[in-house]
Parts: C-alpha cells; structure tokens; sequence
C-alpha cells in the first residue's frame, strides 16, 4: 500500500464482544483502512467470539468451566447489544435497523476488513483461559500474540480500546 | 476501459471501501468513474485517491445534486 508520510497506523484492542462495540470497531477498521492507514486488531477475550470459526452456541476447549464459557458466548451470531440487548433479540433488529437505513451490517464489514488485509490477531492469553486454539478461529487470524508484541508492533500506531 | 461505480446509496465507511476495493481490483492505467454523494463521500473519496497516487481527471456536479468524479489509476 502507498502510505503518505503523516499518516499514523490504527490499531484496534477489541475487548468487548458486544455487538454495537464490535460494529464500532470494524467501522473504524475499514474506514482507516480505506483511506490508506496500516490497520491491526488485535482480539481479546469477549471481543474473541467475533472471530470464532462456529458462529453459534458451541461448547469449546476441554475444562467443563471453558466448554460452558464458550457455549454461553456463543460466536459472532450470538453478540449482544450492550444496551437493551432483550435476550439476545436486539442485535437482530439492529440488524434490520441498520439494513433499511443501507449501514453495512456485521458480517459485511468482518467481509470488507478481510478484503482490505486488516491485519487480525489474537491475544495469546486469554485463548489460553479459554482453551481456543487457533485452529478454532477463523483462516483470517494472521497470528497469536501476547501483549508485548502487540505493543511493539503498534509503537508508531494510534492504539484505540473498545 | 473505464468502470462505472454508484455509491449514492452507501454510508460510511462502506462508501470509502467500495472505491478502495474497485480500484485494487482494477489494472493501471484504467479509469473509474464514481457517482457520490455530496459532504464526506466528496470531501474524502477524491483525497483518499490522490493520496495512493491516482489522477482525479474530473469531479463535476450533477443535475441531481450529486457528484460524478473520475479518477484514473
């Protein structure tokens, strides 16, 4: 990519695996991404969900206490709102809010982030707690890292935490 | 060849991502032409061209309060 001078690289700690934030986050991936910024998000414990290659209810890794975390949590279908979540029913109708109005939705701006090569990583310790291996996230995750290489690698970045 | 991308009906920051993405996939020299909307469309699609080094031939007005610009890779 032709990068101008001045432009700072983003990168993004997604924490929160709430559907709104996560919709947040990818907007600001792509948009930065879209106008010629080195884009990293790097995924950490709820925020994991998003990238989990079953999109649903599945019980992963091998401890009762993880297989339940997982299950409970669900993957990117199964995001809640932060606010009004109503059992999980809102994430859809924003869906549908967000469609009438022509806003991309979810899985369109997980779609154009791929496209765009946003680098997507994986914090190290918290697949850990969660007993995730790499090879239960989606092809996308470039790598696994732990936050000393986070750091490093977003030393000349904005870091933005959501 | 000259291609043709309609991004009236898009919001941010799909508008910006529509354009990146065409433009990726097109080969140099080529020419696109983009229908956009006016304020952040106009204001950031052109810059953000120029700044990956492709020529802004024109931008004009339309009759219908939109923008036709075309940009050449």
């Amino acid at each position: 990519m032709n990068l101008p001078a001045n432009k700072k690289n983003i990168s993004i700690v997604c924490f929160s695996g709430d559907f709104d934030k996560m919709i947040a986050a990818f907007t600001i991936a792509t948009g930065a991404a879209a106008t010629n910024r080195e884009v990293t998000m790097f995924f950490t414990f709820w925020g994991l969900n998003a990238l989990k290659k079953k999109k649903g209810r599945v019980a992963m890794g091998n401890s009762i206490m993880a297989r339940a975390f997982n299950f409970l949590m669900g993957g990117l279908n199964n995001l809640p709102l932060s606010r009004l979540n109503f059992f999980g029913a809102s994430s859809k109708l924003m869906t549908g809010m967000m469609k009438k109005h022509n806003v991309a939705s979810l899985p369109e701006l997980v779609d154009a982030a791929h496209a765009l090569g946003i680098r997507i990583v994986a914090c190290e310790m918290a697949m850990h707690i969660l007993e995730l291996e790499q090879s239960d996230l989606i092809e996308e995750v470039q790598d696994v890292v732990g936050v000393a290489t986070f750091l490093n690698d977003s030393e000349e970045s904005h870091i933005i935490f959501i | 060849m000259k291609h043709f991308l309609d991004i009236t009906r898009e919001t941010c920051p799909m508008t910006f991502v529509k354009v990146k993405l065409k433009l990726a996939k097109m080969d140099q020299g080529e020419q696109l032409e983009v229908l956009l909307n006016k304020g952040e469309p106009l204001e950031n699609v052109p810059r953000s061209c120029e700044e990956q080094g492709f020529k802004v031939l024109s931008n004009e007005p339309t009759d219908d309060d939109k923008h036709l610009i075309l940009i050449e890779k």
